[in-house]
């Protein structure tokens, strides 16, 4: 069968500052897991401009055939025609599954292309698996443990996934995919109209590559104990991460928010300051060798998921443990 | 006069919510009772129309989805200085997914006849999926702009939004009609006040089901929701953990040789 009408796995791409995001290359290697499963293929729908030979990256990824919109158009992410082009798409593909990533793209457009498509949609899975049926399963965490969502009867199943729950796929030179171009009408008119996408260089360590994060929660109590926490990063040169209480009070930025709605991190070291291990925050770090908690409580579930924990309240116990960090950085070796 | 509507929700009170856990043995969220409280970010969805209302006029009706208990929720909204209060409630609606609540939401917004605006929370402290405001515009076709933190202009009927976007911002030129989707960022809300409240037990809270939205019963609820949940299971602890003992002190320098060893500090 050609691969373009056995392509029914699809993944929607997205271009970042520096060319494919990497949550698209991570979903392109997933859906191609997926496909074989279900002895599909897979399918990526690239919307952007001067896209140049970037297909070549997703082949090589995984896909089977990529469907490419190149129009100065389509430079930046405009809801409306992106929701517009990626409908009659699908409708013409009829896709089984179609992923995107959680990036503030794929948040707003999702739910668009579901209610258009009349399909479900979940949200920030952390884990895709196909059931014996042929169905997807797709799991998030909540209430303290995992539910597994599914889309029984419309399609496609539609999911968005963080950057970082997958991994990124070892890219294959040697793959080969159809890469049919798609036309773009001009002159639509928007309603919504994106004038320009301004994303700023990182301040700090990046949460994605720190090697040691520390993360602070409601525990901290208010803005003041929150800057002992941010301290403590700073001393041990280390990501700082947060909760979504955290974000609701104001005291970080969403970008900070680590968990199944926020980043995926993988450092080495976790620290948990004032954190009460709910699962929607530790889903989101992954494989580190070591995870330290200090908690008021002593019950608190966050000690059942770390390995050495300090019953503290976290306004007295970091302040302490900063100056003492500071006098051993004081001390010549 | 603008008609904006303010889409808010009844959330289980955030401070309480983490007590609601699936049970081990029946696999099901036990029924607690937890408090419903205002969405924390509607309170900024609701703040946003004030601010309209006091520049260029606005009738803001505040409209809810939930259970006859989620009127409380209503009930502070007019307290805060809603207008008006609409709560959709039938015991057809309960088991919505997000498409099932915005499609039903939506409904019955197009029964209220033409809107300006639609103003809804970035996303909902419980179900943190951030779809609803966006699939309520799909829903009405009309445009929307989702994480905004900031209005640049609003004269007219042309607005500049400012929005959160991956580390930065977009700067979106919006027709109204429109949905917008706001973060805490856009502005602060004000306090309940003594005389709001007083002033609220005059107004009315509006209830609808049903048979008030015509809706057939397979469009609602569990019924007209795509997705649905196929299980629910428990996650095992899989760290041992060791706990530091001592003094305040003495715990301190114990880390500080676990952080060295790990080569963190």
């Amino acid at each position: 069968m050609m691969a373009q009408e056995n392509a029914k796995v699809f993944v929607i791409a997205e271009l970042g500052m520096r060319g494919t995001e990497r949550v698209t290359l991570q979903l392109i290697g997933k859906a191609r897991q997926l496909a074989d499963e279900i002895d599909y293929g897979v399918g990526v729908i690239l919307l952007g401009s001067d896209l140049a030979d970037s297909e070549q990256e997703l082949i090589e990824a995984g896909a089977d055939l990529v469907l490419k919109g190149d129009a100065e158009t389509l430079e930046l992410y405009q809801a409306e025609l992106y929701t517009a082009i990626i409908v009659k798409l699908v409708k013409e593909y009829q896709p089984e599954i179609l992923l995107l990533g959680s990036t503030s793209m794929g948040r707003e457009l999702a739910p668009l292309l579901a209610a258009r498509l009349e399909t479900g949609l979940t949200a920030h899975c952390i884990d895709l698996a196909i059931n014996a049926s042929g169905i997807l399963e797709q799991r998030i965490p909540a209430y303290g443990g995992m539910i597994t969502i599914i889309c029984p009867i419309k399609r496609p199943q539609m999911a968005t996934v963080a950057e970082g729950v997958f991994p990124n796929p070892v890219l294959d030179s040697s793959r080969t995919g159809n890469v049919i171009p798609i036309e773009i009408q001009d002159g639509i008119s928007l309603r919504a109209h994106t004038l320009e996408i301004v994303r700023e260089e990182l301040m700090g360590i990046s949460l994605e590559s720190a090697q040691v994060i520390v993360a602070g929660g409601a525990g901290a109590g208010d803005v003041d104990g929150w800057r002992e926490i941010t301290e403590l990063a700073s001393v041990l040169n280390a990501g700082l991460g947060s909760t979504r209480p955290v974000v609701d009070a104001g005291w970080s930025d969403f970008d900070s928010m680590i968990g199944q709605s926020g980043k995926m991190v993988n450092p080495d070291v976790y620290i948990g300051v004032g954190i009460s291990g709910d699962l929607q925050h530790m889903v989101g770090i992954t494989g580190p060798k070591i995870m330290v908690a200090v908690n008021n409580d002593p019950k608190s579930h966050i000690f059942e998921q770390v390995d050495y924990g300090v019953v503290e309240d976290c306004r007295i116990f970091v302040p302490a443990l900063v100056s003492a960090l500071k006098d051993n950085k004081a001390k010549p070796d | 006069m603008l008609k904006i509507i303010v889409c808010v929700k009844a959330v289980p009170d955030p401070k309480e919510a983490d007590r609601l856990k699936i049970d081990p043995v029946t696999k099901s969220i036990p029924r607690l009772d937890i408090q419903l409280v205002l969405n924390p970010l509607d309170c900024h969805a609701l703040e946003a129309a004030f601010q309209s209302r006091r520049k260029y006029g606005a009738q803001v009706t505040a409209l809810s989805m939930g259970p006859p208990a989620a009127g409380n929720v209503l009930r502070e909204c007019l307290a805060l200085g809603a207008d008006e209060g609409i709560l959709l409630t039938d015991p057809a609606f309960a088991g919505a997914d997000t498409y099932a609540t915005a499609f039903t939401l939506a409904s019955a917004i197009r029964k209220l006849g033409f809107v300006d605006l639609v103003l809804c929370g970035m996303v909902s402290s419980d179900g943190s999926t951030e779809w609803v405001g966006a699939q309520i515009a799909a829903f009405l076709d009309l445009p929307v702009v989702t994480r905004v933190s900031e209005i640049l202009e609003d004269q007219g009927d042309v607005w500049t939004i400012k929005s959160d976007y991956e580390n930065g911002y977009r700067i979106v030129k919006l027709k109204l009609p429109a949905v917008l989707t706001v973060t805490r960022e856009i502005n602060q809300p004000k306090a309940l006040s003594f005389s709001g409240i007083l002033k609220a037990r005059s107004k009315q809270i509006i209830e609808w089901n049903l048979e008030s939205l015509d809706l057939p019963a397979e469009r609602v609820g569990l019924k007209g929701s795509p997705t649905c949940v196929s299980e629910l299971s428990n996650l095992e602890s899989r760290r041992a953990v060791e706990m530091l003992e001592g003094t305040l002190e003495e715990k301190v320098d114990h880390l500080i040789e676990i952080l060295t060893n790990a080569r963190a500090a």
